[in-house]
């Protein structure tokens, strides 16, 4: 690490993270704090607004968003959230939704251009740092792991590697693959709850193939994708441990 | 008002039956050639840069291009009919067919055709109608609907459409796919030799040549536009090029991400009827210009959708088609195109819930041939349902309270506080098993979880704030 001034980062910790995971976001922070950074949390944030969005419903959506936009402007640095969906919504529909007037779409501009997806921050910090110390020494019998590439991440982003490269880095995982990998889980956000038969049978055959892989964790940088997978194993009564890949990093350094 | 939501309802239906597992497996296939397609193809992407800037350009300057279109078939000896819907279509077709009472007509693929419903409406006239496309006629036969554009009988397995010929032509029960081409094929060959009229869909139309393009892989194009004296070209106002180089653009992409193939076995460019010295042809070429809510489409911002060259490239790699299969949308065109042109073509609250039969998961925007932003249109069109006739009324109270809290983060935080006081519904492992109202769509067959006791914000404010 260098010897220079640290890094200054905002955490945009996303609504579901906040509210049901609070311990992947301290877990965040850690990685964040690894890696050299000085995190500071905007406590006015809330939500992105995509759920809104997504739902077709545009004003609500839109106000959530300049509220969030204006609570990020305020700050300076980068701006990392862990979920690539609220990345790629703050990112590639937040300066068209903002577009209305031209300090708005500037500062959606701004805003965006800052804006960092977890595991690509951290990916680039350890390229950097010239990789990440693999521990070695006593290791426990290797986990058969999963990473599931969420959509808005893969297609929106561009991001799959990066987050396997974490995966991997974590000490007792065995990374392996599933068939159709890149096909989507089935979430949707709220297509979920508005069409959730089809949402189930496409979450399915995502389980299906995960265990047919023999799968033991599954690991994700999207919570929301992460729950309705969790969710489905849950009544499937299989024990597969899933989790969120700053809580896979975490919980591989202290051995927990 | 407040009208089912027809799409969950067929998609429930559907799932209930062997089809979809057909589907997936014959969409996947798809897609599979589909990309070995691709990476055969170095200039795959300037390819599709290119047909996506023709098609667009196209679009732009529609009127123009409609205009030079009709000229040039005219110069080469065929008539253009204009359609403003429907109705018209039929009526200006069935007086094409109509000249002869009684009349075979056969017929090639055509999509536009099933928009128009015009099988049953010749057939009404007293005319015999036969679809000779190996796909159709399936659907023919089993008075079924396509389920998908470009492949009819996706649904279908050949155990099904062996039970089907052994049923309806009375041949012993075979699913050997080549004994049943076969059969096909010498059942069709008398209609193609006795056929009055014949009529195609177009793939393609050329501004400059005033030319037709069909591409299909059975020769039963080449047939059908070919043998009858008279071909009528059905085409959708939008489906034009300006050259014949642009054409080859699109044929180009259009093989690749349809069938995996580098061209289509048949490419067939019709430009006008037989001419003096011609070996065969028709002596009549007519080619009927369908608007049929196409106009309306263009004037919204869903226009783009007007793009498309249809492959079915996003029907394949749709994880919700993949699921359903293409009946469950209950309109002629199926998948993540259909959700957006549907509604836009019919009258928009008929088909108002399509554009939510989507997790935007982005596969159909990286696929399109010519990169459509399908999820964005799908969303638009959302947007407009919820307008007009909101399939999810129910959404709306709890969008509105979202709305309202999360952009004053006072509200916010009482609002999370809230939703912990809701946690104690929750199980012994802090997980919900059942929800109330609509949320128990999730809870069907998922755990949802309950709310942290405490939330980041309030660990981070006790643990870290001010250090």
């Amino acid at each position: 690490m260098s010897q220079s001034m640290p890094e200054t980062v905002q955490l945009f910790v996303t609504c579901i993270i906040d509210a049901v995971f609070p311990q992947v976001g301290r877990d965040v922070v850690e990685e964040l704090e690894r890696n050299g950074a000085e995190v500071e949390f905007p406590a006015d944030q809330t939500c992105c607004g995509q759920p809104a969005y997504n739902a077709g419903h545009h004003r609500e959506s839109t106000e959530v968003l300049m509220h969030n936009l204006e609570v990020l402007d305020r700050t300076d640095g980068t701006i990392v959230i862990p979920s690539g969906s609220c990345a790629d919504f703050l990112i590639h529909h937040g300066p068209r939704l903002a577009s209305g007037d031209p300090e708005t779409a500037a500062m959606a501009e701004r805003v965006a251009e800052r804006i960092r997806e977890f595991t690509s921050y951290v990916a680039g910090q350890r390229e950097q740092a010239s990789a990440e110390e693999t521990e070695t020494g006593d290791r426990p019998p290797a986990r058969r792991a999963f990473y599931h590439p969420s959509c808005h991440a893969l297609r929106g982003l561009g991001l799959r590697r990066e987050g396997e490269s974490l995966l991997d880095s974590v000490p007792g995982v065995e990374r392996v693959e599933i068939e159709g990998a890149e096909e989507c889980c089935g979430f949707g956000g709220l297509f979920a709850v508005e069409m959730p038969e089809v949402s189930t049978e496409i979450m399915n055959t995502k389980l299906d193939r995960l265990e047919e892989a023999g799968v033991e964790m599954l690991a994700g940088a999207d919570a929301a994708c992460l729950i309705h997978l969790e969710g489905g194993l849950r009544r499937r009564e299989n024990p597969m441990q899933v989790v969120h890949i700053a809580s896979a990093i975490a919980a591989g350094r202290q051995g927990r | 008002m407040g009208q089912p939501v027809t799409f969950r309802r067929r998609a429930v239906g559907e799932m209930g039956t062997p089809k979809p597992a057909a589907v997936g497996r014959a969409a996947r296939r798809f897609m599979g050639k589909r990309q070995w397609a691709i990476d055969d193809f170095t200039p795959m992407e300037e390819t599709r840069d290119r047909a996506r800037m023709i098609r667009l350009h196209t679009l732009a300057n529609l009127h123009r291009y409609l205009g030079q279109f009709a000229d040039s078939v005219e110069r080469n000896g065929g008539t253009v009919l204009w359609a403003a819907d429907a109705a018209e279509a039929n009526r200006l077709i069935s007086e094409v067919v109509g000249r002869k009472e009684g009349s075979l007509v056969i017929k090639s693929k055509s999509m536009v055709t099933e928009e128009l419903d015009l099988n049953a409406h010749l057939q009404g006239d007293g005319h015999t109608v036969v679809e000779t496309d190996l796909g159709e006629f399936i659907v023919q036969l089993a008075e079924d609907h396509p389920s998908h554009i470009i492949a009819p009988v996706m649904h279908l397995t050949r155990q099904d459409i062996g039970a089907l010929f052994h049923e309806r032509l009375e041949i012993p029960y075979t699913d050997d796919p080549e004994e049943l081409n076969a059969v096909a094929r010498r059942h069709l060959r008398r209609f193609f030799l006795s056929a009055d009229v014949g009529i195609s869909g177009v793939n393609t139309g050329i501004a400059e040549t005033g030319s037709i393009i069909t591409v299909t892989n059975e020769g039963n194009g080449w047939l059908t536009t070919a043998a009858p004296r008279t071909h009528i070209a059905v085409m959708g106002m939008e489906r034009l090029v300006p050259t014949f180089e642009d054409a080859a653009t699109i044929v180009e992409v259009l093989a690749r991400s349809a069938t995996g193939q580098r061209l289509s076995v048949y490419t067939n460019v019709v430009s006008g009827p037989r001419r003096p010295g011609d070996p065969d042809g028709p002596d009549e070429f007519v080619v009927v210009i369908v608007d049929n809510g196409r106009s309306r489409v263009l004037s919204t911002d869903a226009s783009e959708i007007l793009a498309c060259i249809r492959c079915g490239a996003c029907l394949n790699v749709c994880p919700v088609f993949r699921e359903v299969g293409g009946h469950a949308y209950g309109q002629v065109y199926p998948g993540p195109v259909g959700s957006v042109l549907a509604p836009g073509l019919a009258d928009f609250t008929e088909a108002a819930d399509l554009p939510f039969a989507s997790s935007l998961c982005g596969a159909c925007r990286e696929v399109c041939p010519v990169r459509i932003d399908i999820p964005k249109l799908l969303v638009h069109q959302r947007v407009r349902a919820i307008r007009e006739n909101d399939p999810f009324r129910w959404l709306g109270p709890g969008l509105k309270l979202y709305g309202q809290a999360a952009k004053r983060p006072r509200v916010w935080k009482s609002l999370l506080a809230a939703g912990r006081v809701a946690g104690r519904m929750k199980g012994r492992d802090e997980w919900f098993h059942r929800l109330p109202f609509h949320a128990k769509g999730w809870t069907q067959s998922r755990d949802f979880p309950a709310p942290a006791r405490q939330s980041f914000r309030q660990w981070w404010k006790e643990n870290r704030d001010g250090t």
